[in-house]
């Protein structure tokens, strides 16, 4: 199997956005085949990751419009949707199509526009997710993570204030990353006086709706160096994908995304490394309180103790394990389909030395990016070539 | 379980009944979940249902929804509670979420308008009927995909 290095990547600014997905799509695509120096006729596949390009907008065959816009014909396309998890899955699969001697270059742009529909709209084309006899009950994403958040607190001790500081956290990072849609700071008083969304959860506790594109170029790590001439690129040491149930209160454990421990177990075998040695990671913090199942989950610190770290900074930019040095999605936004791919693309950044005023020591990072409320799951792990 | 019946039954007799059941799957190797799936968890056959309207449950944990989609009431308190299957079944737990029950709810009449009860962890709830759950015309999904009425849950007295 050949090992698959990424030599080319890109993001829009997340946030409101007037360009539709198409738009979007098409401009993180051009500027990520200039990052790698190539042209959309130099792809042998294009992949579109995207959740719901149809329900939120009337728009759908977008990898085929991409691949016109970027003058691809006649490179093979086709849309990733794996709902919120559509990005990580896009990378999967692009991983996959040069790794098994399908492509020699292959481009994955991912992309939402969501800003244009109402909050309550937004959130109910994100809730069609559920089963029938959740949907049928109004259930909605952040309601689960409301119930989750519960239990985590009542089960593990924690402080309510513990999630309150992810949001702290992920704001301060945010201010560093131009390409966020909330560069400011928020103290911890003014997330606990937000407005309850779904208790004990205020809407500092969230991520925004928000609009945005970020793309990734892949290709055979033996001619990476075509591409990135300065030997400076990142490799894809391991990756894999994981479901749970489609139904939540299936689960033995409502506090363990069983898709983030099985997708995980995978990457780490593959990348031959382990929890501690990964220096940064991008987690899927939809709601502050994926941070903490999601850093448990992935084997960095034991179950219910995610929150101490936070609490004593551990997570911070500056501390052991930085956690999300993007803004994470709370900060940058949450463009359904672009959401993993900007996860990879930061850390892709941070591997290649190129994080700017966010950068730290990272030869290996992480990346976990949920579908869901932990039905899909995709974990890549990135290592530098330098 | 001690009181289940064949699909086959329960498929010819649901036309005939009156009172809505609560509809569980139970499976060869005695597992039983809710929703009903194709296979149990461990792969075995599914051979008959249960009816939790038959259960009392504890909660688990639970929320109240501000921000509610469409046609879902506002605010709306959701709970995921856990089924008391007797000392007799010993497969993994089985949940359910669902809404907290108006005050002036009863089997249906949903109690529209009434404030919903206050539940906390551990507290013991029974189901309670309610013809319509949310309006099914409201939403994104396309209302003959599914069924709306169902059950929410109130406390025990």
């Amino acid at each position: 199997m050949e090992r698959v290095a990424i030599v080319g990547a890109s993001m829009t600014r997340f946030g409101q956005r007037d360009a539709w997905v198409r738009e979007l799509l098409a401009e993180a695509g051009a500027a990520a085949l200039d990052d790698a120096g190539v042209d959309g006729g130099d792809l042998d596949h294009l992949y579109v990751s995207n959740m719901a390009s149809g329900e939120f907008e009337g728009q759908t065959g977008v990898p085929n419009a991409l691949a016109h816009d970027l003058a691809a014909t006649p490179a093979y396309t086709a849309r990733i949707d794996q709902t919120s998890s559509s990005g990580g899955a896009g990378v999967y699969a692009a991983w996959q199509s040069v790794a098994s001697g399908a492509s020699d270059l292959t481009m994955l742009v991912g992309g939402e526009k969501m800003t244009h529909r109402t909050t309550a709209e937004a959130t109910d084309v994100i809730a069609s997710l559920t089963h029938p006899v959740e949907y049928k009950q109004g259930v909605t994403l952040p309601s689960f993570a409301g119930l989750t958040a519960r239990l985590y607190l009542d089960e593990y001790d924690a402080p309510r204030e513990s999630l309150g500081k992810v949001a702290v956290k992920n704001h301060k990072n945010g201010v560093d990353n131009p390409h966020a849609q909330f560069r400011k700071e928020v103290d911890l008083d003014t997330v606990l006086d937000s407005p309850i969304v779904a208790d004990p959860l205020r809407l500092y506790d969230f991520c925004p709706i928000t609009d945005g594109s970020a793309a990734l170029v892949f290709c055979p790590e033996s001619v990476a160096e075509e591409y990135a001439p300065d030997g400076n690129y990142a490799v894809v040491s391991g990756i894999g994908g994981a479901t749970d149930t489609h139904v939540v209160h299936e689960r033995a454990d409502p506090t363990t995304m069983g898709g983030v421990v099985d997708s995980s177990d995978i990457a780490y075998e593959m990348a031959g490394i382990g929890p501690d040695d990964v220096d940064v990671a991008e987690l899927h913090d939809m709601f502050t309180i994926l941070e903490f199942l999601q850093s448990e989950d992935l084997g960095f610190f034991e179950k219910g103790e995610g929150w101490k770290a936070v609490e004593e900074g551990v997570t911070d930019r500056d501390g052991e394990l930085p956690i999300n040095t993007s803004g994470g999605l709370k900060s940058k936004g949450h463009p359904l389909g672009a959401s993993g791919v900007a996860q990879v693309y930061e850390i892709f950044k941070q591997v290649t030395d190129d994080a700017g005023p966010r950068q730290v020591e990272a030869d290996a990072g992480l990346a976990c990016n949920v579908g869901g409320f932990g039905n899909c799951v995709t974990t890549t792990i990135l290592e530098g070539s330098q | 379980m001690s009181d289940h019946e064949s699909d086959e039954t329960a498929g010819s007799d649901a036309d005939e009944q009156e009172e809505p059941t609560f509809e569980a799957a139970e499976y060869a190797d005695g597992t039983v979940t809710y929703p009903p799936h194709t296979v149990g968890p461990n792969g075995a056959e599914r051979v008959g249902t249960v009816d939790l309207r038959e259960y009392e449950a504890r909660v688990v944990t639970w929320t109240t929804s501000t921000a509610t989609p469409p046609g879902v009431r506002e605010p709306n308190t959701l709970a995921i509670v856990e089924f008391d299957m007797g000392d007799d079944y010993d497969g993994p737990v089985v949940r359910a979420l669902g809404q907290i029950a108006e005050r002036g709810s009863s089997d249906g009449d949903d109690g529209e308008g009434d404030e919903q009860f206050d539940v906390d962890i551990g507290d013991r709830v029974e189901p309670v009927y309610a013809a319509d759950l949310r309006d099914p015309g409201a939403g994104i999904r396309e209302p003959e995909s599914q069924e709306w009425d169902g059950f929410r849950f109130r406390p025990v007295e």
